[in-house]
């Protein structure tokens, strides 16, 4: 099992694409600004909102690497052979996901409430709720990746499956980082809704792997 | 056959893409066997080693795999950015094998740092049985094993083989070409 997530690690650090959901959550949290122009109160209130959106666009990025690379190849076949659970692969590569994008993201939360001047306890509950939400946006990812592995054109697809189903999370997670204040009901309903998409993500990843075999 | 069966197919149906591939296979397959299964493209020669490593579930019947299996099909599932050494090792880990073995055996020490994106065709496939041969596994399934090898690979997979079964390992191989693996038992799909 850390075998598996070394890997998936490696992998994701190694090809430089690690970087790439924290740049493009940069990006917009830098251009938001541009376009709606450097009006302190429109962008306190709208910038939580923004930043939940480039995080759930900054998790789905690598969906396409994330589960068919190693179908073409040969890898989940062989790691099949060898009696290892798909819904193992599955788990494995949830907390490897969850890893190389989260971590980095809260990081990155902080130059982008600079960008869009959040004050200092609106970023403190934004670094919150991406705590509590980005698992389950990872275990979104995983199991779309599966569902669409073995497909053409997937990123397209993937981004129309993701995004219906990660509208609870973006509700609540944006709601529970609203500038009118702490609101304890939104983190706790986003928090049930991480918990039962991580729950529910090696399950439904490793049939998806499974049901793609035959 | 007194010897331990490694492998027992009772009564299978096979059923891809709305199709039968074969029905009512009996397959008995003990240590130091070998059997190459050859037929027509399409007659069920992969289907039948997929549902051999349990990739694939058969529509009727049992298969008994009371040992551990290695499969070596088209895909060489190792990771393009590694070099091949570390690409197997990642295999042989996994397999509590050493990777060196399979490496010395199809030959592979002179590319070993070498990473796999850039290996041919022929070096892919040496690689892909080198996974093989150092996994372990009592029964080896080969896919086309043949395919891409030149000369030299092909004494060596021989040769590897041949130490395999002598050591009470046995081997299923699906291949339109003939393979150099002595005393061999066949069976032919699709001619019916």
């Amino acid at each position: 099992m850390k075998r598996l997530i070394w890997r998936e690690l490696r992998l994701a650090g190694g090809s430089g694409q690690a970087l790439l959901p924290l740049v493009f959550f940069l990006l917009i949290a830098a251009l938001f600004p541009f376009a709606i122009g450097p009006d302190r109160p429109l962008l306190e209130r709208t910038g939580g909102g923004i930043l939940w959106v480039a995080a759930l666009l900054a998790a789905l990025l690598p969906v396409e690497r994330l589960v068919e690379p190693d179908r073409a190849s040969g890898m989940l076949d062989q790691l099949a052979v060898r009696g290892i659970s798909e819904e193992a692969i599955a788990l494995a590569k949830l907390i490897a996901h969850w890893l190389s994008f989260a971590p980095p993201l809260m990081i990155a939360a902080i130059p982008a409430a600079a960008l869009l001047k959040l004050p200092g306890e609106y970023l403190q509950r934004l670094e919150v709720g991406l705590l509590v939400g980005t698992p389950g946006l990872a275990a979104l990812t995983i199991i779309i990746a599966a569902l669409t592995a073995g497909l053409r054109s997937t990123g397209a697809l993937a981004g129309l499956l993701m995004v219906p189903l990660a509208v609870p999370i973006l509700i609540f997670g944006a709601a529970a980082t609203a500038s009118s204040g702490p609101d304890p009901m939104a983190l706790k309903l986003l928090a049930a809704i991480s918990l039962f998409l991580v729950a529910l993500a090696p399950f439904a990843a490793g049939a998806a792997i499974r049901v793609a075999r035959t | 056959m007194a010897a331990a069966t490694l492998l027992g197919f009772d009564a299978v149906t096979c059923l891809r893409g709305g199709r039968i591939l074969f029905e009512d296979l009996h397959l008995k397959v003990g240590a130091g066997d070998a059997l190459i299964v050859s037929g027509p493209n399409g007659a069920g020669k992969s289907s039948l080693l997929r549902l051999a490593a349990g990739l694939l579930r058969p529509l009727r019947g049992t298969i008994d795999r009371p040992a551990p299996v290695a499969l070596a099909d088209e895909a060489p599932a190792l990771d393009d950015r590694l070099t091949l050494r570390a690409a197997l090792e990642f295999w042989a880990r996994i397999d509590g094998a050493d990777a060196g073995a399979g490496i010395d055996a199809m030959g592979l020490s002179p590319i070993a740092h070498v990473p796999v994106r850039l290996l041919s065709t022929g070096q892919r496939k040496r690689a892909t049985l080198a996974r093989v041969i150092a996994g372990g596994a009592a029964l080896w399934l080969f896919d086309e094993p043949a395919n891409g090898l030149d000369g030299d690979g092909l004494d060596r997979l021989a040769a590897a083989i041949a130490r395999h079964r002598s050591a009470g390992g046995a081997l299923i191989a699906a291949s339109h070409q003939t393979l150099p693996v002595e005393a061999a038992d066949s069976l032919t799909l699709g001619s019916a």
